[in-house]
């Protein structure tokens, strides 16, 4: 909402300044999006009246000019503007005038003739962006009045971004009300004297849909003149809030308006034939609107029609028929009641908006429309002439306006501050609610203008936003004081993270919707039953929710790599989509948590001494180990369309599959254009907080026995399958058994390879005999040979 | 004996023209072996009648003590010079870098959720979490958002597709956090409802929301922080003294003002959108808009199942990527979402 101080302040008496005002009313609630003046600093320019106009005898496109500018004898300037001419009034730099831009004008010779002066266009002003000569005045402007009064420019233009509750300030009237309400000044509203009716003419109204139009005024005019000039000053108000002026006849009912909030429309009578009715839209109605646009009418949509054809969108917007234009003379004015429900909503389904259905689908003023009738019919045959007859009333059921209570008690306590009944009285009167007391209550009864006051909570944001936010304290906090689980079985998250930035990894956060492809790829997701499509995407690329957060990654990696950036490590933690059968929390989907990262190019930085070794599957299998440690972890081989299958895995956590790590697939390193393939892993974000609780258990003071063996066995057999072979089989001696070497070749067989074995073997209670040892030994031989065929290596 | 003082001063100059420490010894042998010369002598005093024995003897032990003497010398500089040698070998350039895994980084906004988490939590706030596919009604309806409100247009909010094709009922990408708030207070009303008094909510609800918007200063995804306390005697002042503690201590300065400014949201009343300004720096003096807050609506606490008339509350949701922004003074929304490792490196 746009307008112009110097007009409010002819409905509000308040000696703040400009500054005061505006921060008065962004404190409550009317938040000034805008201050600007509406032309810059200049002084000494005058109303001057051109007396004669000779050619420069020494330059072609000069002219000599003898100028009244209000102080004496005529003064000689040369202008070089090609619209002067004799009897013309604009506006002229006095010598000693400082122009915007400091432009200072001073008395020199043109050519050899002294010129004592400027006469100005609208852009040496700075009031227009361009012009093409001197800025014409009207003809009865006062000579050697300073045109910043005779136009006005000591003026701000205020834009207020007004909430949704407060359509009561989409006006002047609304905001001089407030500012009165605020600054405990007085509000200085217009009278609006009822027009009498000359002419009998007159028009029926039917209220055919009385819930959404309730209250209807409309009046006949006739022998209008609707090319009668917008007067300067209504033009200039309409310009400073924002509204370009049309004609005459427009310009009365967006000036009314703004000034009293109540938006009016105009008809041509003439092309109205029979009763105005306010009803709801036919089957199959169409109308051809004001913007040019023709709609089919939906049901729901309220329209001004005639006994024959629908006119307008109530409320919304006019019809392009009955419109009027330059040649219309009889008018039929309509100022009216349109609820808020039956309008909300309508106009956006049609792809528009206008300045009235911003107001009606907020509420307008319905103890205003008779005022705003009255007014515009004064305005009308003040500025285009013609005649009015009667004011025809139609009138429903009007918005219930309900007494809301309100307790002294309860608001104190909600605001968190003591407030007397007397004060919160004189806030109330302050901004016009009408009230009676019983004892500390208020029984309040809301204003036809206020459509924001349905409960007690809404009184209580009154009083505190009268009596100001800045003024209510700010007490350090307090309340129960109880201490915090946090389990110990379970690491936060931010520890998680903090491990793998640890090992190298950098975050990134990616968008939850992403190309269809990238689920195709990584998750094999096709089908249409799979996807998560948005219904109303952003744009192609951003259409699908993901099911793994791997696209987010590889497209990151690619990124980088444009970025010269060859060694890439990335993790992400982030809600993944599938649909399932789950119930809740939202049925029909799953919304898992996942832990994601990416790593790519030199195993370690590339520095000087760390060799050119790219990383692998088994430093980040390395890395998830870390991270889960010292809860143990396995690895098993998996399918996965992400991924290479032959240096892929699944991570169990106990008996749970928590998730993959593997070798980005090679038809996706070849799609995607990556030199390298990166490894990836995806795993559940809950699961790796598991952490665990330690255990006690009492550490030998007897020396351990070591010792090494190398055995030969299937080159195929997976670790695992031999580990997972000796579980339970192990003699109670052997406290640990790690693989530290593999060997494939020569002295092994083909289809062979070594594995070595260092053994750890110890006893709480004693020191271990060579005999125990040496048995041990040969029981897990033996046990290597059964279950897997292994021999001793050579 | 003038031929044990040239024995002497051959051994020495004999010694001192060796640096190996292996023909030093067998330059030794020479002189002290088993038949070295002053080993010789000593065997030659059995010849020597017993008168002399004993002075020729005290010459020649004196003989040999200087010879070991200056063995010994003569070894111990050769010992330290083969260490100097080697230490002058051994050593490094250790202006070189060092050699090991690089460390990562948080992401700023991460850094930031952290520490909103942990200064919350030092004042008795939990972290709470929610579905980011969510209903229609704990999104709007349980945040008394009307039916035909602007918010629940296509065009404000991303809704999903059903396999047919057709819009999905009641299902979107959450548009904020307020909906954690709705589901956080019904579980604690199941749980504790039946209670005289129930204990207090105190939560803060961090995540990703989604809004149909992109440009340099929106973009279609982004985070939020929710934070709500709902008890007896929970006022807006205490929302003003818990916003301004916050806002002192995430930027780690009082010289900062924060000033509360009434507004309108559906799901709380009064309500008020929360401008900070800065009393040094770039953005000095300057009003930045950084949150919307009020006292929890009525209607918000009644349909999650809490009296409004025995329990009051506030709630409040920052932008953590605004936050962020004005923390570390980033002037582009979108970085944070590019994934350019030169921009996220910068907050490690």
């Amino acid at each position: 909402m746009k307008f112009s101080e110097s007009w409010l302040r002819t409905l509000v008496d308040t000696q703040l300044s400009s500054e005061e005002l505006s921060h008065l009313l962004t404190m409550a609630g009317l938040e000034v999006e805008g201050l600007e003046p509406v032309a810059p600093q200049f002084n000494d320019v005058v109303v001057a009246q051109v007396l004669e106009v000779v050619k420069h005898p020494d330059a072609d496109r000069l002219n000599v000019c003898k100028v009244d500018t209000g102080r004496g004898e005529p003064t000689t300037i040369v202008c070089g503007a090609p619209n002067v001419a004799v009897g013309l009034r604009v506006p002229c730099a006095l010598p000693g005038a400082k122009l915007p831009g400091d432009f200072v004008i001073k008395i020199a010779e043109v050519r050899g003739i002294e010129s004592s002066g400027m006469l100005c266009s609208a852009k040496e002003l700075g009031i227009a962006e361009e012009a093409s000569g001197l800025l014409i005045l009207p003809f009865d402007a006062p000579v050697g009045q300073s045109i910043r009064q005779y136009l006005d420019l000591d003026d701000n233009q205020f834009e207020l971004k007004l909430t949704p509750n407060r359509a009561d300030c989409l006006s002047l009237t609304g905001v001089a009300r407030e500012v009165a309400a605020i600054a405990g000044a007085q509000a200085e509203l217009i009278e609006v004297p009822e027009v009498a009716a000359t002419i009998a003419d007159q028009r029926a109204v039917v209220l055919d849909a009385p819930v959404a139009c309730p209250l209807y005024f409309g009046r006949v005019l006739k022998r209008v003149n609707a090319k009668a000039p917008t007067p300067e000053w209504m033009r200039r108000r309409l310009e400073r809030s924002g509204i370009r002026s049309i004609s005459a006849l427009v310009d009365v009912t967006n000036y009314v308006m703004l000034e009293l909030g109540q938006p009016l429309h105009a008809f041509d009578n003439t092309k109205l034939e029979g009763a105005v009715h306010a009803r709801m839209a036919k089957p199959d109605e169409k109308l051809l609107l004001l913007n040019e646009q023709t709609i089919n009418i939906d049901a729901d949509i309220l329209v001004i029609a005639d006994d024959v054809k629908p006119l307008a969108m109530a409320g919304i917007m006019g019809g392009e028929e009955s419109g009027i234009t330059l040649e219309t003379s009889e008018l039929f004015l309509e100022s009216a009641f349109f609820a808020p429900k039956a309008i909300a909503g309508r106009a956006r389904r049609y792809g528009f908006g206008s300045d009235a259905s911003h107001r009606f689908e907020r509420g307008v003023d319905f103890g205003g429309a008779k005022r705003a009738i009255e007014r515009a019919t004064q305005l009308i045959i003040d500025i285009c002439g013609g005649a009015a007859g009667p004011v025809t009333e139609a009138r429903a059921e009007m918005p219930a306006r309900k007494p809301v209570r309100l307790r002294t008690a309860r608001a104190c306590a909600v605001i968190g501050m003591t407030f007397s009944p007397e004060q919160i009285a004189g806030l109330f009167s302050g901004l016009g609610l009408t009230f009676v007391r019983e004892g500390e209550d208020f029984l309040v009864t809301p204003p036809t203008w206020r459509f924001d006051i349905e409960i007690e909570e809404d009184l209580i944001e009154e009083i505190a936003r009268l009596h100001g936010y800045d003024n209510i304290p700010a007490p350090a906090p307090r309340g129960n004081l109880k201490m915090m689980v946090q389990p110990e079985a379970q690491r936060p998250a931010s520890r998680v993270r903090q491990l793998l930035v640890d090992r190298g990894y950098q975050e990134v956060v990616n968008f939850a919707f992403v190309e269809e492809a990238w689920e195709a790829d990584f998750a094999a997701k096709t089908d249409e039953a799979d996807l998560i499509r948005l219904a109303n995407p952003i744009a192609s690329q951003m259409a699908v929710m993901r099911s793994t957060l791997f696209g987010g990654l590889i497209s990151n990696l690619v990124t980088n790599l444009k970025r010269k950036q060859n060694r890439v490590r990335l993790f992400e933690t982030g809600r993944t989509f599938q649909r399932s059968a789950a119930a809740a929390p939202v049925a029909g989907f799953a919304q898992a948590w996942k832990l994601s990262g990416l790593t790519y190019g030199g195993a370690l930085p590339d520095t000087w001494g760390s060799g050119s070794r790219k990383v692998d599957f088994f430093d980040v299998k390395g890395d998830l180990e870390a991270l889960l440690a010292p809860v143990p972890l396995r690895f098993e081989k998996i399918l996965h369309p992400a991924l290479h299958p032959g240096r892929s895995a699944r991570i169990y956590l106990g008996n749970n599959e928590i998730g993959c790590v593997g070798e980005l697939h090679p038809e996706w390193v070849q799609k995607y254009d990556l030199p390298n393939a990166p490894v990836l892993f995806e795993v559940d974000f809950d699961a790796v907080k598991a952490s665990g609780v330690p255990v006690y258990a009492e550490v030998s003071k007897f020396p351990a026995v070591i010792r090494d063996i190398a055995i030969v066995v299937d080159q195929n057999l997976e670790l695992q399958a031999l580990l997972d072979g000796l579980k339970g089989q192990l003699p109670t001696l052997i406290k640990d058994l790690q693989l530290f070497d593999i060997y494939v070749g020569k002295g092994i067989p083909e289809n062979k390879k070594s594995l070595a074995f260092r053994i750890v073997m110890q006893d709480t209670q004693r020191t271990l005999q060579d005999s125990e040892v040496d048995a041990a030994m040969q029981q897990l031989m033996a046990c290597l040979g059964q279950a897997f065929g292994a021999e001793l290596r050579a | 004996m003038d031929n044990l003082d040239q024995i002497v001063s051959e051994a020495q100059s004999a010694f001192a023209a060796i640096s190996d420490p292996d023909a030093l010894e067998q330059v030794k042998a020479r002189f002290l072996g088993k038949s070295g010369q002053i080993t010789e002598l000593l065997k030659g005093l059995g010849k020597l009648p017993p008168e002399e024995k004993k002075t020729a003897g005290a010459a020649i032990n004196v003989a040999k003590t200087a010879v070991e003497n200056s063995l010994n010398e003569r070894r111990e500089a050769i010992r330290k010079a083969a260490l100097e040698a080697r230490l002058a070998e051994e050593a490094l350039d250790v202006t070189l870098p060092g050699r090991a895994e690089a460390r990562g980084g948080l992401h700023p906004v991460t850094r930031t959720l952290e520490r909103i988490e942990s200064l919350f939590r030092s004042i008795g706030f939990e972290v709470a979490d929610g579905p980011e596919i969510e209903e229609d009604f704990y999104n709007f309806t349980a945040m008394n958002t009307p039916e035909d409100h602007p918010a629940r247009s296509m065009h404000d909010t991303f809704y999903l597709q059903n396999p047919d094709g057709s819009v999905a009922d009641k299902v979107l990408l959450r548009t904020h956090t307020s909906p954690i708030q709705a589901r956080y207070m019904k579980a604690h009303v199941e749980r504790y409802g039946q209670l005289e008094k129930m204990p207090e909510i105190r939560i803060i609800a961090p995540g990703r929301v989604y809004r149909v918007d992109s440009d340099a200063t929106h973009s279609p995804m982004f985070n939020q922080v929710e934070g709500l306390w709902v008890g007896e005697g929970v006022s807006f002042a205490d929302l003003k003294g818990v916003i301004a503690d916050f806002l002192k201590s995430f930027f780690e300065t009082d010289d900062l003002v924060v000033r509360f400014r009434p507004s309108f949201f559906p799901f709380t009343e009064p309500s008020a959108e929360i401008d900070v300004a800065f009393m040094s720096g770039a953005l000095k003096g300057r009003w930045l808009e950084i949150a919307g807050c009020g006292m929890v609506h009525p209607d918000v606490l009644r349909i999650a199942g809490i009296d409004p008339e025995k329990y009051t509350g506030f709630a409040f949701g920052f932008g953590q990527d605004r936050l962020t922004m004005l923390r570390y003074g980033v002037n582009d929304l979108r970085l944070f979402f590019e994934g350019d490792l030169r921009f996220l490196r910068q907050f490690a």
